[in-house]
């Protein structure tokens, strides 16, 4: 069992269920990513685990609690914290004021967390007075990040942070990334970059129609055959 | 050049004047009407009723202060009843919210939707209001009447032409100024105004951030409501309050909000002085700005207007068309505070 462990998730919005028993899990300390084709069930498997949908069947459990019928605000509250893929900036709020919302639910001071954002993400600290919707693409995505670590959160769940930035930028993404889950938190996320994903994976899930076709190590699925030759182009 | 100094005069007792306090009131009312859009997301008509209402409170409170005894000096009384329209004005939008608001919110009705519900509660609203207190003019502005008096200012200056400046107008200026101070600190400086533009920004987001929805609707009614009761209030100490010509407000309100920008504090503002000076400065008669400027006996038959002040509404109109063809999002780009 691990830290956070989405056990026999079957679930949809709603119709048919997209979702067919997937078991996904990452413990503190670790990258895990989903990769899958389109329509695999790949980002629906991320919002069940955060309880954006509602599940049929299954249970997320997260350090041996079950949150499964828990609000998304409440996992928030436990400590999971989520980048969605679009949306996920304060366009008309100021990179500060975008961190302090992401703080919103602390009592105590957040100043020191925000230190480290900024030291996190440097070009941040410089822009910090700038309106979130004014910044680049890559430079979005740290925003995005760095609101959702403003809660200190002990998961990290990212709904394809690389999509529509450059090759560069993403590297770099994947770097502070590495950075974040060393200092312990668990990091969760899909992504269609499969191939540098699962590089910098400690463990990697391949979903296939919303059931779990490959589960290893990320090494391990970039050197199988089997995976390179059906999800990775060879 | 005192020529062009009894112009300028003539136009400053005309327009700047009269002006500046139409601007400044309607202002206040399209903060409400931008505030309720950027945060509720429907166009709020009820808007002119409810500052109707909000002046009507205090007006009722401000003869009761009258009765005993009470005054506020050289300024109108009605500045001290208005805390009590301001609560009575909050009171009743977070009762309508609960009530008929809440329900289609749930619903998730669209927009279309909530502004007929809105059109209806407009329309209880004014039958309410002509029910407690008559469709009669009421004029309940006391203390001094003028900061300045025309007499005293040719006396002073020697010039031809009088600058007047009633206390109802430079009351309804400062207390604008002050209002819309508070409103930007509140919006930009705390913690509850910033989850209120967050959510306005992004309402996906400001749940997953756990800011409380219902927290962010209340608080934007109060702020609503007692926008409307303000404004309200220091329309009707200006201009004698009459239930019938709030509802005439509701245009050029809409107007100015949507010059400025619906959704945006600061295009409400600015589309508010724009609607004002425009009506003012079309309906006004040139003639004795155009004697004093051109020489000798060039005086114009006419009455040098561009336009019959009966046409007032119409310039609202206009204004809105052309925003709407021109620049849709407005001068200062809306939709979020």
């Amino acid at each position: 069992m691990s830290f956070l462990q989405g056990e026999g998730l079957y679930g949809g919005y709603g119709g048919a269920d997209i979702l067919h028993g997937c078991n996904i899990g990452v413990d503190k300390g670790e990258v895990a990513v989903v990769v899958g084709p389109n329509g695999a069930g790949k980002s629906t498997a991320m919002k069940a685990m955060f309880g954006l949908l509602n599940l049929r069947q299954g249970s997320v459990q997260l350090d041996g609690r079950d949150i499964s019928r828990l609000p998304p605000q409440e996992r928030v509250t436990l400590g999971m914290g989520f980048v969605p893929q679009n949306a996920n900036v304060f366009t008309s709020m100021t990179v500060e004021e975008n961190l302090e919302m992401g703080a919103f639910i602390r009592q105590d001071n957040f100043l020191p967390t925000m230190e480290q954002v900024f030291s996190l993400f440097p070009v941040l600290a410089q822009k910090r007075g700038q309106p979130a919707g004014e910044l680049s693409g890559g430079q979005r995505q740290q925003v995005a990040v760095g609101r959702a670590l403003m809660t200190q959160p002990s998961v990290l769940m990212l709904d394809e942070p690389t999509a529509g930035v450059s090759p560069i930028v993403m590297d770099e993404l994947f770097d502070r990334i590495i950075e974040i889950a060393k200092t312990g938190i668990a990091i969760l996320m899909v992504e269609q970059n499969a191939r540098q994903a699962l590089d910098i994976a400690d463990r990697g899930f391949v979903l296939v129609q919303g059931q779990n076709r490959y589960t290893d190590t990320g090494q391990a699925l970039l050197a199988d055959p089997e995976v390179r030759k059906s999800f990775l182009g060879g | 050049m005192t020529d062009i100094l009894n112009a300028l005069v003539l136009l400053g007792n005309f327009v700047l004047v009269p002006g500046l306090a139409y601007g400044s009131q309607l202002a206040l009312g399209a903060l409400g009407v931008t505030m309720i859009y950027a945060v509720l997301r429907f166009s709020n008509f009820a808007h002119g009723e409810t500052m109707s209402f909000g002046a009507m409170i205090t007006i009722l409170a401000t003869w009761w202060l009258q009765d005993k005894g009470v005054t506020f000096g050289v300024l109108p009384t009605a500045l001290l009843a208005l805390p009590v329209g301001i609560i009575a004005t909050v009171g009743i939008c977070l009762v309508l919210d609960r009530v008929v608001y809440r329900y289609y919110r749930r619903e998730k009705a669209n927009p279309v939707t909530y502004l007929i519900v809105s059109v209806g509660i407009l329309f209880v609203l004014s039958g309410l209001v002509r029910f407690i207190i008559g469709p009669q003019d009421r004029v309940f502005a006391d203390g001094e009447r003028f900061i300045m008096k025309a007499r005293v200012f040719k006396q002073m200056t020697g010039l031809d032409q009088g600058l007047a400046i009633k206390t109802t107008q430079g009351v309804t200026v400062v207390t604008a100024v002050v209002i819309v101070a508070l409103i930007f600190w509140f919006l930009n400086r705390t913690r509850t105004g910033k989850s209120m533009r967050a959510y306005s920004d992004n309402e996906d987001l400001a749940l997953l951030s756990g800011i409380n929805p219902a927290r962010v609707v209340a608080i934007t009614w109060v702020i609503a409501g007692a926008l409307a009761a303000i404004a309200g209030t220091l329309y009707g100490l200006d201009k004698g309050y009459k239930p019938f010509t709030y509802l005439g407000l509701v245009l050029p309100i809409f107007a100015s909000a949507i010059v400025g920008g619906v959704g945006n504090p600061l295009g409400a503002i600015a589309g508010g002085f724009v609607v004002a000076f425009s009506e003012l400065l079309l309906t006004f008669a040139y003639k004795r700005v155009i004697a004093y400027l051109t020489p000798g006996d060039w005086i114009p038959e006419g009455l040098v207007q561009l336009l019959s002040t009966d046409y007032k509404l119409a310039v609202s109109f206009v204004i809105l068309v052309i925003v709407l063809l021109v620049k849709p999002t407005g001068m200062f780009s809306g939709k979020t505070l």
